[in-house]
């Protein structure tokens, strides 16, 4: 018999993270500018009927198929999800006691991952991309960056990044946050600024959609992190700890750098320490101990702080909702961080964090990681890009007239308050 | 007949309404603007990024009253919505040729 505890935790874990998605949508929308909204909210809404189609066809097999002999990717066996159910059938008839849930569960789950990862890039476009493009390279993206990444890191013992390289990454620092955050930096370079860019700054349309979105991913990612214990269990429950006092934590330190800085804290400013408290978390989430995960929360903030009102004014680049600020940045500290923090009797690999052993064996591990992720991250991006730059005949962006008068009624046709006439565009 | 226009802040809109309806005004359109004056507006911060706005809300109140009301007007209007600060509004006063009461086509200060 399955354990059904760990069974319905699966489940309900899984619903959680497919609700992140829409979650998001809310939280990239509110920050939108008010012509752009529903363009915004689209572009995460689509990736449910992208990837949630591509990860069928292929994704799931690309990903977690195979015999798991090969560290780069999984295999063809499972195309178009071919043989779950006789797979399911066959599990359920010899299952061995303690088998935590039936493993067609992961096909859900690991989607779950994808698409909130997928969703993640789309901040980086906002305000500018011709939707046609943004929707086929979340297309491709998913394919041939996200599947192979997360068979590098989660594919079992001979996978590269996880297995032979030995870096852990508990519920996606490499591959949901540095993937992601990484993709949207190539891709926000690779578009150019929005009109107007560093020369006027806009304020978030509506501050409670961007609160409701940081709620929304908040009570998410308790089902990503605590679910990724892969059982109902105690590791389960110090996840689900650890990410609620790292966000906590996050969410207090950016109010306090905000206090310093400008003189008053702000909501949106709260929501994204929140937001950085979650992914500095979410590498370690399973393997450190509570003190550790404040710890991390405490110094996200800043780090992102600083990357997002320095770093990109200093280079010029428009991430204009902050995809890499947030989560290419937090996702790279958290792994290092684990390196450092990771408690040894709870790792997947016989290293334990620095702290603890003296030894840095897993910190350079981690780094290791990192290293690999982006480089494998940037190099596709890059290929990629050229490709659907091409079949868009080399115009990945809006015209310039349909970039002023917004991206809802240029891309879309669709005003998101019709009724509503304000000067606040 | 004149035309009183006082521009003021809008958390100023409640109080002077009540002023006015204390002070007998007959009538008053009251619209949300928006509008710069010399101060040329305010600084916000989004995630550490410094957002100027030029761009102020205010509300406008437009009354028409007869000529010999316009002083006292004026000064119930600077007394409730001044704080002293820049940015506290103006007021315009213009000459009116003509009122209409619609319903029954009363002409002049009797039509107000």
């Amino acid at each position: 018999m399955y354990d059904s505890g760990s069974t319905a935790f699966m489940l309900v874990g899984t619903m959680l993270v497919l609700f992140m998605t829409p979650g998001l949508a809310f939280f990239y929308g509110g920050l939108a500018r008010r012509k752009n909204v529903v363009n915004t909210m689209l572009m995460c809404f689509a990736v449910i009927g992208i990837v949630g189609l591509t990860w069928v066809l292929a994704g799931w097999s690309l990903a977690y198929g195979g015999d798991g002999t090969n560290p780069f990717i999984g295999g063809l066996d499972q195309l178009g999800l071919a043989g779950t159910v006789q797979g399911m059938l066959a599990e359920a008839a010899d299952v061995p006691d303690g088998t935590a849930y039936p493993s067609i569960v992961d096909v859900t789950f690991q989607m779950a991952f994808a698409l909130i990862t997928c969703a993640i890039v789309t901040g980086s476009v906002a305000g500018r991309m011709r939707f046609g493009a943004i929707a086929l390279f979340i297309g491709l993206w998913s394919l041939a960056v996200y599947a192979p990444l997360a068979h590098m890191v989660w594919g079992g013992d001979a996978s590269f990044i996880g297995g032979v390289i030995g870096a852990l990454d508990f519920a996606g620092g490499d591959v949901v946050h540095i993937s992601s955050g990484l993709t949207g930096l190539a891709l926000c370079i690779a578009l150019g600024a929005r009109k107007g860019f560093g020369l006027k700054t806009y304020r978030p349309h509506n501050v409670p959609f961007v609160a409701l979105g940081a709620g929304l991913l908040w009570l998410g990612w308790f089902g990503f992190n605590g679910a990724s214990a892969f059982a109902a269990d105690g590791i389960a429950a110090l996840a689900v700890l650890n990410t609620v006092v790292s966000s906590a934590a996050g969410l207090a330190s950016w109010m306090i750098v905000e206090r310093v800085a400008t003189g008053k804290p702000t909501l949106v400013g709260a929501c994204t320490g929140l937001v950085a408290g979650l992914v500095v978390v979410t590498p370690s989430a399973g393997f450190v101990e509570p003190w550790a995960a404040v710890i991390m929360g405490l110094i996200v903030s800043p780090v992102c702080y600083f990357a997002i009102s320095h770093l990109k004014a200093r280079f010029g680049y428009d991430d204009a909702l902050d995809a890499f600020g947030c989560h290419g940045v937090g996702g790279i500290l958290g792994g290092i961080l684990t390196g450092i923090f990771c408690v040894p009797e709870l790792s997947w690999t016989e290293a334990g964090g620095l702290i603890y052993t003296g030894d840095p064996a897993l910190l350079v591990s981690q780094v290791l990681g990192i290293l690999v992720t982006v480089a494998l991250v940037l190099v596709v991006d890059l290929v990629l890009i050229t490709v659907v730059k091409a079949l868009f005949r080399g115009r990945l962006r809006v015209s310039e007239p349909e970039e002023a008068l917004g991206l809802d009624v240029a891309n879309h046709g669709e005003s998101a308050y019709p009724a509503y006439t304000g000067l606040d565009s | 007949m004149k035309q009183i226009t006082a521009i003021v802040r809008p958390e100023m809109l409640e109080p002077l309404k009540d002023a006015l309806f204390d002070a007998g005004v007959s009538g008053a359109t009251i619209s949300e603007v928006q509008g710069f004056g010399q101060q040329h507006g305010w600084k916000e911060y989004y995630r550490g990024t410094e957002v100027l706005l030029n761009m102020v809300p205010k509300v406008t109140v437009m009354m028409v009253v007869a000529d010999d009301h316009v002083d006292a007007l004026i000064e119930t209007i600077c007394s409730v919505a001044r704080t002293g600060e820049v940015g506290d509004g103006k007021i315009f006063v213009a000459p009116v040729d003509e009122a209409v009461r619609i319903r029954t086509g009363e002409r002049g200060p009797n039509a107000l």
